[in-house]
């Protein structure tokens, strides 16, 4: 059985408990280690009790690297909060680490004074050596120094709570390791474990052992934090008390809620979802999402490659489905043809792409904002599209609904952008009032009488939509240059330069429908920080920090990014700078500079990793001292 | 989109398949003859021009869909089984062929014949093989044979050929056939049954490039020697073959053999099975190739399976009619709370 923790001296009264207006927890371990769940799971809780949460799971493209290795370790982050949050936290002041790898790798990011909590049964001389460790670093008192170091006995103390459990093996046992490392947590963190203990019986209720396994350990790991006197403290974080808006909450992924938008997206629109779709990281799960809501008329089509996967999408456009695909920076380069095709059908689609690390195969598993340029004008000939960027988690609901809606008013394809950070983290989502989001009004013409493939909607430009079964509106529609209104071949100097500016005018006028662009902070000023995607969140929380400490900051989040929104040069022109952080080597400016006359201050980064607030808030500094 | 398949319109003709559009192939290109075929086929057979819809990708054949006066869509290169794919999931009741060549169909877009056929898509494929690409001005094409000098094979082609019957048969098609530009009957006959399949009927079609490869398939429209070169393949009916019927392809173990037909006797003859759901005997006779053999023409194969629109269809049908579509109920479905 275990022996006492190591922090014994140091042991004040367990029943101390130290209020925080948020903390910051990191999970990590082997990727088979169940990080993850762990991590869902206390985030779940947490959300439930009241905290506002951010979530940031950062895993390795291996299913199953190398046990004990820095390369399989996958760490999952979560920020709970008693008030506003907007990511999940630069430095975490909690590491549950379950191998020596995921020590070596985290401890540099832990808060000084942070509570470290390691599975010591890991620290075995084979994982120290894979770890990088010539000696056990929990006996170096210099290398943790200034840390609050609890050595747990994760794996001894498991296998003890599951000794008569016959019908598993001890490999099996092992697995339930990270149930008594959540337990050790939800006791830490004051949290009840009823949600999780329904989970158990809800994944694994068809095998009784398992779920008895799982409850059991995590007992005992909460047992274990009542009865050890190893911590100077328990930490809480008090449920929310500022102004939040009043309704029901759900914890929700990137990933979610584009698979919700689109479901809802379709059924505003009374219409067939098509989702043709191959599988690639980090889009693969809105593939997933959606197979499984059929019952909304929803068909899945898992294409053979990514160009099939575009082609079946035009091909359902064109029969009269709401329509879209998703994928990565690699499929989305093999789905730029389609694109093309799409554009000059003038078929309206939507194209999610989950941005990730590049170029090529790049960083599967991680973040980064280095598609824009690419999705803008990475086609051949002039292919205007309307592009658009989820800036929060939550946010791609309403984004995937937007995309839906500007494809069909205005009969072309469209690209919502997110991001693999944005894809798996999660946080709060006040679920929607179903009838305030306004109907999708589409029009399927009928009527023969002076119908033309290429007659134009005066206001928008867009084509009518004809679908096949209509009597008397038979056409045919193909990537070749065309003449207006008849839609007839042709390779008329003249035709094909009328074609390409009223499909770039059709584009523009995509901005007649935006509302005006927010700004959070001062309307002129010292510095205007302007983002896209998903670094609203850092780039929030370091204005609002810049603001506190009495700088003249604004900033301004662009959802749409083609068009840009009309009243952005105005705004751009009402600050002496303006900063643009973004996870590539500087698009955005580029785009902003060639547009406007503005010389922009860039912020990149290309670790496949977000932002950081302290990154920006630095910047800030810099920039105006 | 339409819950019953529309009755068939008696009053069709040739021409209301004929769209306004100038046909632009070569003079003496044996796309005029499919084409002519085509409409004449659709109009027996009466689908409503409203519920036929053409998709091609590019080449040549590819032009096909501006000249029928249907639903059409002109697509790129080698990837029209995927839109089409995506037109019958949405609306399973159109009727939708797909044009193609051997440059658009077996190179480019080899990927996507192939699953679609795999799948059973519900699409009839009409490839049209020529041997040659033409719109790029006569390169050789993946079935073009060893050998052919083109002006990208100035020594010859190096590359082995495919078979597009054999391809298709051992890429699961259902319904496989082969026939020809100018051999008129039996094209529409071909057509017909194609049109009739439920799941994807691949169509080969030899077809004459007069300008880049008009020596291609000689040996099967020279009537002096045609006759030696083809045999017509008929469900039940013995492989017979010859200007006089004089021969005959008889199965010695797993290999054929051309035999004398001595008197009209064709006991030991092979009887054509095209039914069989083993596709051994099919692939077989797909092996069967110029000199040695003659080039089996007809449904080599013709088998049922479900087709992969329709069984995608009766999922959602049934999720739709078993499943509660409450989309607030969706949204709900997680651990929700409540702030006041």
């Amino acid at each position: 059985m275990a022996e006492p923790p190591a922090s014994e001296s140091s042991a004040v009264n367990a029943e101390m408990v130290r209020l925080m207006d948020s903390v910051v927890v990191r999970f990590s371990g082997d990727s088979g280690d169940g990080m993850q769940l762990t991590g869902d799971q206390f985030t779940n809780t947490s959300a439930v009790l009241g905290n506002d949460i951010s979530t940031f799971p950062d895993f390795p493209a291996e299913i199953r690297a190398p046990a004990g290795t820095l390369a399989g370790l996958s760490g999952f982050q979560v920020n709970l909060a008693a008030s506003d949050i907007y990511t999940a936290g630069d430095a975490p002041l909690v590491l549950v680490a379950m191998n020596p790898a995921a020590l070596a790798a985290n401890l540099a990011d832990i808060e000084p004074g942070g509570v470290v909590i390691v599975n010591e049964d890991a620290f075995t001389r084979n994982n120290l050596r894979k770890a990088g460790y010539d000696a056990n670093p929990l006996d170096d008192d210099s290398y943790l120094q200034g840390y609050e170091l609890h050595r747990v006995p994760l794996t001894t103390m498991t296998r003890a709570a599951l000794d008569d459990l016959d019908e598993l093996s001890n490999q099996q046992k092992d697995l339930c390791k990270n149930a008594f490392a959540l337990g050790l947590a939800f006791w830490l963190f004051d949290r009840p474990m009823h949600t999780t203990l329904a989970f158990y019986q809800e994944k694994f209720g068809k095998r009784p052992q398992v779920v008895e396994a799982n409850t059991r350990a995590l007992k005992a790991g909460y047992a274990f934090g009542e009865t050890t006197e190893g911590f100077q403290s328990r930490l809480s974080v008090p449920s929310r008390t500022d102004d939040v808006p009043p309704g029901t909450y759900r914890r929700i992924t990137g990933n979610e809620a584009v698979v919700l938008g689109l479901v809802t997206a379709a059924q505003k629109a009374n219409k067939t979802l098509f989702y043709g779709s191959y599988p690639i990281t980090p889009a693969s799960p809105i593939l997933e999402g959606l197979a499984a809501l059929k019952r909304f008329d929803v068909r899945t089509f898992q294409a053979e490659d990514e160009i099939s996967a575009i082609g079946s999408v035009i091909g359902a456009s064109f029969a009269g489905a709401i329509s879209v695909t998703a994928s990565s920076g690699p499929g989305v380069s093999l789905k730029s043809e389609g694109m093309n095709l799409a554009i000059v059908m003038e078929l309206p689609l939507v194209v999610v792409n989950v941005q990730r690390g590049g170029p090529s195969t790049g960083l599967p598993t991680k973040t980064e904002q280095a598609d824009l340029l690419s999705v803008l004008y990475g086609r051949n000939g002039e292919s205007p599209i309307p592009v658009i960027a989820a800036a929060t988690a939550a946010e791609c609901f309403e984004m995937a609904i937007e995309a839906c809606r500007i494809a069909v008013r205005h009969m072309t394809p469209v690209f919502l952008l997110t991001d693999g950070y944005l894809a798996n983290s999660s946080e709060p989502w006040l679920l929607p009032d179903l009838d305030l989001i306004e109907p999708i009004h589409i029009e399927h013409r009928t009527d023969p009488v002076g119908y033309q493939p290429y007659m134009r909607d005066e206001a928008t430009l867009a084509r009518p939509w004809v679908v096949p079964g209509t009597p008397g509106l038979e056409h045919r529609v193909g990537g070749l240059g065309k003449q207006d209104v008849t839609g007839n071949v042709s390779y008329d100097p003249q035709d094909n330069e009328h074609m390409i500016k009223t499909r770039a005018e059709k584009v523009a006028r995509v901005a007649d429908f935006l509302p005006p662009l927010d700004v959070f902070g001062p309307d002129q000023g010292d510095l205007l920080v302007v983002g896209w995607g998903g670094t609203y969140g850092a780039i929030r929380s370091a204005v609002e920090q810049a603001q506190s400490e009495g700088r003249s900051v604004a900033s301004c989040h662009l959802r749409h990014l083609n068009p840009l929104p009309k009243d952005l040069g105005n705004i751009l022109s009402r600050y002496r700078h303006v900063l643009v952080p973004e996870l590539n080597m500087g698009q955005l400016s580029m785009l902003l500079q060639a547009r406007y006359p503005v010389r922009v201050i860039g912020l990149n980064k290309v670790q496949g990793q977000p932002f950081r607030i302290r990154e920006i808030v630095a910047k800030i500094n810099d920039i105006l001292t | 989109m339409t819950d019953t398949i529309a009755e068939p319109v008696a009053s069709l003709t040739r021409k209301d398949f004929v769209s306004d559009q100038e046909v632009r192939w070569c003079p003496g290109c044996g796309d005029y003859a499919i084409l002519a075929q085509m409409q004449k086929v659709l109009a027996e057979i009466g689908v409503p021009r409203e519920q036929t819809v053409f998709v091609s990708g590019i080449g040549c054949s590819s032009r096909f869909p501006y000249y029928m006066d249907t639903y059409g869509v002109h697509s790129i290169h080698g990837r029209a089984p995927t839109l089409a794919t995506g037109i019958k999931a949405v609306n399973p009741d159109l009727t939708v062929w797909v044009v193609t060549g051997d440059g658009d169909g077996l190179s480019i877009g080899g990927n996507h014949l192939i699953h679609c056929m795999r799948r059973n898509v519900d699409v009839k494929i009409l490839l049209f093989n020529n041997r040659v690409y033409g719109l790029t001005k006569g390169q050789y094409s993946p079935t073009s044979l060893q050998g052919h000098r083109t002006k990208s094979t100035p020594m010859g082609s190096i590359d082995y050929p495919f078979n597009p019957m054999s391809v298709a048969i051992g890429a699961e098609a259902t319904f496989v056939a082969r026939t020809q530009d100018t051999n008129t009957k039996h094209l529409q006959e071909i057509l017909r049954r194609a049109a009739a399949h439920r799941g994807t009927a691949f169509v080969e079609i030899y077809q004459n490039c007069i300008v880049y490869n008009p020596t291609a398939w000689d040996h099967t429209t020279d009537s002096s020697v045609r006759d030696d070169n083809i045999v017509y393949v008929e469900e039940g009916k013995p492989l017979v073959f010859g200007r006089d019927n004089d021969k005959g392809i008889r199965i010695n173990g797993m290999i054929p053999e051309v035999v004398d037909v001595a008197n009209g006797a064709t006991d030991e003859l092979a009887i054509h099975q095209g039914s069989l759901n083993n596709s051994s005997y099919a692939y077989m006779l797909s092996r069967m190739q110029h000199p040695e053999f003659p080039l089996p023409f007809g449904v080599l194969r013709d088998v049922s399976r479900p087709a992969y629109t329709d069984l995608l269809v009766d999922q959602v049908k049934d999720a739709m009619n078993s499943g509660d579509a409450d989309l607030n109920a969706l949204l709900h479905s997680s651990d929700t709370w409540v702030v006041e």
